[in-house]
């Protein structure tokens, strides 16, 4: 088992919901936030492009946050999630250096926090709580290994990118383009 | 063709908009680090060599100032962390894969034993002084015996102590910077030059510095021929590294680095040095002093660069 994401960047109208589901499930301090929306807007006017993300911790295969993380409380669980145990954490700081996408901060009550794919939802059978409420339905969850998965389904007849490939983390997060 | 980036409903405090989650006390504990690398490998070196009288400075004196620069740089990295309570987690696990634990072990087994080294010297420099409780005198006593296998410890421990403060750096490839092997050899060959830059400034002996001047000639040389290498690698490879070093070449830190670290810490002190071993008078204190303040702000701009640096998609 393998859990991915898929994000229409075609279908996303950048209004934040997950963001905020996100915060409010997850009880982010204020001011943080595990998920986020990129805008990319490129070309010059009148020929101008935009594309959307939404962005979170990319849960990456060859994690180097994992690596690095000298007391092991960064680790990875069952489906590839990458979860950091609180009270392992000694707040370091070399997991937020070690992550190309910026995806970790320093939690105000000293230990290091980051997207966790909703674990303690998915343990119940329930989606992630961004997925859950994204209007646009442009976000797909589940099981990559599994071709009948919504986020399988979804990456089948697109195309796709992945954010630095060239990092060479293996990130697990799919942009369809 | 232009593009810009937008991150909406993001303002992290230290991540955005640049990550700066280090501060000082990592530079300055990378500095202090590798000072005591420096003294303890040359104390150790000398000791090998059975140059004890010779080199008096450098095997007996200079290494009072280890476990002073170990304990303040642990102080400074206690400082750091920001859930400082459960620091002892990390002596709880090795992690081999990890550099900061590789670090956390070095400096448990590198501080007591530079500790014990001092100890067995304390008689011998002060005629007076007294341990008090007879266990210790006893085990003072039997570590005296043991100089050469410590000394061969120190030497090792030193060389990992010196590149690890390079390879902390280095394994995080998500920092373009950093992310180059040469950082560990170029922070051990300044470590080892700021070491030798103390003993210097300590040494009153006119032979001794004569020595560790000529062999520190030799470890600046090194350590402007890997920076080179650095910025000679950096522009061969790709985007984000010639992007990294374009911070050096013309961006925000150009003037930092080559007048502070490479002409004022490296060449005027290798001059200086030169002119002393020649024969002229020059106040011992100034090259070395140089030489300290180069390595300092060496590490001062490699940490702070490093964290602007990254990946851009």
């Amino acid at each position: 088992m393998r859990y991915a994401m898929a994000i229409d960047t075609r279908k996303c109208v950048g209004c934040s919901d997950c963001v905020v589901a996100c915060q409010t499930e997850n009880n982010v301090p204020h001011g943080y936030c595990r998920d986020w929306i990129v805008e990319n807007v490129s070309g010059a006017y009148p020929i101008v492009e935009v594309e959307l993300r939404s962005e979170r911790c990319n849960h990456c295969e060859n994690s180097p946050c994992v690596r690095c993380c000298p007391t092991g409380a960064s680790h990875i669980v069952e489906g590839g999630i990458v979860m950091v145990t609180h009270d392992e954490c000694i707040g370091c700081g070399a997991c937020i250096q070690s992550c190309p996408y910026d995806a970790r901060y320093s939690h105000p009550d000293g230990y290091v926090d980051k997207c966790t794919f909703c674990q303690h939802r998915l343990q119940k059978g329930q989606n992630t709580a961004c997925v859950e409420v994204c209007p646009t339905k442009c976000l797909h969850f589940g099981d990559i290994e599994d071709p009948y998965s919504d986020v399988s389904l979804a990456l089948k007849n697109r195309t796709w990118k992945v954010l630095a490939p060239e990092a060479g983390t293996k990130p697990q997060l799919y942009f369809l383009t | 063709m232009k593009e810009e980036l937008f991150i909406s409903g993001r303002d992290i405090p230290n991540i955005d908009p640049f990550l700066n989650i280090w501060h000082w006390q990592i530079p300055l504990y990378l500095f202090l680090g590798g000072l005591a690398a420096g003294i303890m490998f040359f104390a150790g070196l000398f000791t090998i060599m059975g140059k004890e009288k010779q080199m008096a400075t450098t095997v007996k004196w200079a290494p009072f100032m280890v476990p002073v620069a170990l304990v303040l740089g642990l102080f400074a990295l206690f400082l750091d962390l920001k859930h400082e309570m459960y620091f002892w987690r990390l002596y709880t696990t090795i992690r081999m894969e990890s550099p900061m634990s590789w670090g956390a072990w070095t400096l448990m087994l590198v501080t007591p034993l530079s500790m014990i080294w001092v100890a067995t010297y304390m008689k011998e420099l002060m005629p007076r002084w007294n341990w008090k409780f007879d266990f210790v005198e006893k085990t003072v006593a039997f570590f005296t015996t043991k100089r050469k296998e410590m000394a061969w410890a120190m030497m090792l421990l030193a060389i990992i102590l010196g590149v690890y403060t390079g390879i902390l750096l280095s394994a995080f490839n998500a920092r373009p910077l950093w992310n180059t092997s040469i950082l560990g050899p170029l922070f051990l060959v300044s470590g080892l030059s700021t070491g030798l830059a103390t003993i210097i400034w300590m040494s009153k002996d006119k032979k001794e510095r004569y020595i560790l001047s000529q062999i520190d000639l030799g470890l600046i040389g090194i350590e402007l021929f890997l920076i080179v290498h650095l910025f000679m690698g950096f522009l061969a490879a790709s985007a984000v590294q010639i992007e990294a070093a374009e911070l050096f070449l013309g961006g925000q830190f150009t003037v930092t680095f080559w007048v502070f670290v490479v002409i004022l810490g490296l060449v005027f002190p290798a001059t200086l040095e030169i002119l002393e071993i020649k024969g002229f008078h020059i106040p011992i204190w100034i090259p070395a002093l140089l030489i300290l303040f180069g390595g300092l702000v060496f590490r001062f701009v490699m940490v702070e660069a490093g964290q602007i640096t990254r990946y851009l998609y």
